[in-house]
């Protein structure tokens, strides 16, 4: 009986991928376990193997195929004596049917790879002219690094799995070819040693950027960055300076549950002698992160897994940097505020496209920083809205949207037409089954939602 | 890579010159007298919070700065006060510190634990037991990038030896080569702990053998044997071998802090070992029986530091606190930026 390949997910985000190459042809035995062919992920090129014996009976989509989505039928296997003639149209409806439907899969899952341009013109400190190209964060963050280590020798880049595997996210790709391995150094699996060795090398000259594979596993090595690298200057009376950049994946992935699933925003953001960097675009991940590197003080970078293969446009220029402390109004609004930063400002996003449609006005603005962390402009916008929501994946007890409510609460009650709502996080563990972790995580609905409650709609 | 344990020995007899037996002594005796005022002046009030006293173990950090060049870092833990005088701090600004005054060498904000000088390379002064360990591998990591031929002697006590960092940083240090000198301060008590309670083996210079780190046990109450194998371990780091373990057997005469009371011991174990064993003593002997200096002289010598470190606490004790802003200053490299939530 025939029997379809399917496209595989070969990562826990994979939505699509590339069928880069064939490796059998229509007509071929394949046993199970052969490699047939060579998928690309945003990640890496994996090799696909059979896992029924057959015979290639026809290969459904052309190697070089971009974009082609998980679970669409690739190839027809055959048994001996059948025909691929004698396949009954393939159909995509049967893949269609057989696909977990994904109309329920979280919003993020569902990320588009088309660029998206703010509604708002681009940043003042762009020139007017300026060339804009698609970018992914994940291109943008190597930029980052590539330029800062280009321009400075005392740059170097450490972290599991950044050299020869060139990142277990591909962030790190081609810069141990530009900048060889004195500079770009694959480490043990040892955070809290690693961690404190760069900890060290900051402070005797260095300016090393410490990747975590995701800041999960920098619970180990908490101690450094906080009691070492934010409390040294401090200590020292401002004799010493600790110079490094802690960046890596933060938040939840996808399917990974609760010890790969955790946003330590407000973790790092409590903290004196830090700055923290939470980017949403390419832009800003790549300008905060150029910004992060030249920046005296220790800095901790929150990026996010499923923003990793976003594009988004970026000013080609030769010295574009973020400053912190600058937060980015996305979408002027006169209704509401909306207050959000890192993937959070997808749904913020999202809602205020939904609510512009139901006549709800919604002011969307991205924090960028949390350390430092612009307060005026959330002030002024909640002067001019009256109303604000906070939107943020951690945890709800001690959170961001907590922070900002009590400052709102002090610098603009009288202002206030509505209490301020902080979504967040549901206040349990990451699950793993699908449904459970959907709900365990923000929504786009709940930020309607809430913009409507506060709007008496 | 074996370890090796080099016999401790007294030399009754020695080739060390003149110069620098009475040099020794002279620093010693002055940590010695520091830890002594320090204890009086926290029994008076005017140091605060936790103080460790580096009495009874002199010798060890006397001994390595004297195998030490100029560029080498040092760095250690909380009993900090012997290092700092040895690599040539200030007594006035190491004493002021301990007060929490405006002259001390982190302007009265770091306290007895945690004080840096840039100037004379030391990296501190750390509270965290073992912490301390990853960041000396890591200025070790530098001056490997940078090229520049420095040693960075990584000092921690028995304590610290358990921590998971130390092996983590072995690990790296070795599979990198780096020139980082592990001094391991064996008091024989990590606060009330005895070695003997808290180790499954008893000598810990063997703990590099796992990751191919030579390591030795030295007589860390004999200075002279101190600086030789000081000058053995820097030896080793500069010609490219990467790192080195020294463990110091060595004692101190104090409670773990001021508040110990000291009751894991008995007071003759203490008792015998100053009689027997004690440092300063030793290389007084030497000098006297060397007839490098008499009495009256070793006892001009003991009045100068008396004025030293009489000096170092009046200094402590007139410089102003610091002032209320400093509050809000060494937090960020530009305080004037956001980022403070005043």
């Amino acid at each position: 009986m025939a029997t379809e390949v399917l496209m595989p997910a070969l990562s826990p985000t994979m939505e699509e991928g590339t069928l880069a190459k064939w490796l059998v042809k229509e007509g071929d035995e394949v046993a199970s376990g052969d490699i047939i062919a060579e998928i690309e992920t945003d990640k890496a090129t994996m090799e696909f193997e059979a896992v029924d014996e057959g015979i290639i009976g026809k290969i459904l989509v052309e190697e070089g195929t971009e974009g082609v989505k998980v679970n669409t039928p690739i190839a027809v296997l055959i048994e001996e004596g059948e025909s691929a003639d004698d396949i009954a149209a393939p159909a995509a409806a049967q893949a269609d049917a057989a696909a977990p439907d994904t109309t329920d899969a979280p919003v993020e899952a569902k990320a588009a790879a088309q660029p998206i341009t703010p509604v708002i013109p681009a940043e003042a400190d762009i020139p007017e002219g300026t060339e804009m190209r698609s970018t992914t964060v994940r291109e943008a963050l190597r930029d980052a690094m590539a330029e800062e280590m280009r321009a400075d020798d005392a740059v170097f880049l450490m972290g599991e799995e950044v050299a020869e595997y060139q990142g277990a996210y591909k962030i790190s790709q081609g810069l141990l070819d530009e900048f060889g391995a004195k500079r770009v150094i694959d480490t043990p699996i040892t955070e809290h040693g690693f961690t404190g060795l760069a900890t060290g090398a900051a402070m005797g000259g260095l300016k090393p950027i410490v990747e975590f594979m995701t800041f999960n596993f920098a619970m180990q090595a908490i101690d450094h960055i906080i009691n070492t690298a934010a409390k040294t200057r401090y200590m020292s009376g401002g004799q010493m300076s600790c110079p490094i950049v802690f960046r890596g994946a933060n938040g939840a992935a996808a399917r990974v549950a609760a010890q790969h699933s955790q946003d330590y925003a407000a973790w790092y953001a409590q903290i004196p002698g830090l700055h923290v960097a939470m980017p949403y675009s390419a832009a800003d991940a790549k300008g905060l992160l150029k910004s992060a590197i030249r920046d005296e003080n220790p800095v901790v970078f929150l990026e996010n897994e499923l923003l990793y293969g976003q594009s988004f446009e970026v000013p080609v220029l030769d010295n574009y940097t973020v400053p912190f402390g600058k937060a980015r109004i996305w979408r002027e609004g006169n209704d509401v505020t909306i207050v959000s930063f890192g993937i959070g400002m997808k749904y913020a996003l999202e809602a205020a496209d939904a609510l512009a449609e139901d006549g709800i006005s919604a002011e969307v603005i991205d924090l960028r920083t949390l350390r430092p962390l612009d307060y005026n402009t959330v002030i002024n916008s909640v002067m001019k809205t009256n109303r604000c929501i906070t939107v943020e994946e951690g945890w709800p007890v001690a959170s961001i949207g907590n922070h900002l409510s009590a400052t709102i609460m002090e610098r603009a009650f009288d202002y206030l037409d509505a209490p301020v709502i902080n979504l967040t996080g549901k206040d349990v563990p990451m699950p793993y089954a699908a449904n459970l972790e959907k709900l365990a995580l923000v929504t786009t609905k709940e930020v309607i939602d809430a913009a409507k409650a506060v709007t008496y709609r | 890579m074996a370890a090796r344990k080099s016999a401790p020995k007294k030399p009754v007899k020695s080739n060390t010159s003149k110069e620098e037996l009475l040099n020794h002594y002279r620093e010693m005796l002055l940590i010695r007298r520091f830890e002594e005022k320090a204890g009086q002046l926290y029994g008076m009030g005017l140091i605060g919070g936790f103080c460790h006293l580096y009495i009874g173990q002199e010798a060890v950090v006397v001994g390595l700065e004297a195998a030490a060049k100029e560029g080498d870092k040092r760095l250690t833990s909380y009993r900090d006060h012997g290092h700092m005088l040895a690599c040539g701090m200030d007594p006035k600004g190491v004493m002021a510190e301990l007060t929490g005054r405006e002259g001390g060498y982190s302007k009265g904000k770091g306290g007895s634990m945690h004080m840096f000088s840039t100037e004379k390379h030391f990296y501190g002064g750390h509270g965290i037991v073992g912490a301390q360990v990853p960041i000396g591998t890591g200025l070790a990591f530098a001056d490997k990038y940078l090229e520049n031929g420095g040693v960075t002697f990584t000092y921690f006590g028995d304590g610290a030896a358990n921590q998971g960092q130390v092996y983590e940083s072995f690990n790296m240090a070795s599979l990198w080569q780096l020139p980082v000198i592990y001094v391991v301060e064996n008091n024989q008590y990590a606060m009330g702990t005895s070695l003997q309670r808290s180790s499954s083996t008893p000598d810990i210079y063997t703990r590099g053998e796992a990751f191919g780190i030579p390591g030795e046990a030295v007589d860390g109450m004999d200075v002279l044997a101190v600086k030789e194998a000081g000058l053995r371990a820097t030896e080793h780091c500069r010609s490219g071998n990467g790192p080195y373990i020294l463990e110091m057997k060595t004692y101190r005469y104090r409670g773990h802090s001021m508040s110990d009371p000291a009751k894991y011991r008995t007071r003759e174990e203490v008792q015998k070992i100053r009689e027997e064993r004690d440092a300063i003593e030793h290389v007084r002997e030497l000098i006297l029986q060397g007839k490098h200096a008499s009495e009256d002289e070793l006892k001009a010598i003991d009045k100068e530091i008396k004025g030293i470190v009489n000096d170092a606490a009046e200094f402590s004790k007139n410089s102003p606190e610091p002032a209320l802003e400093e509050l809000w200053t060494d937090i960020y490299a530009d305080d004037t930026r956001l980022g403070v939530h005043a």
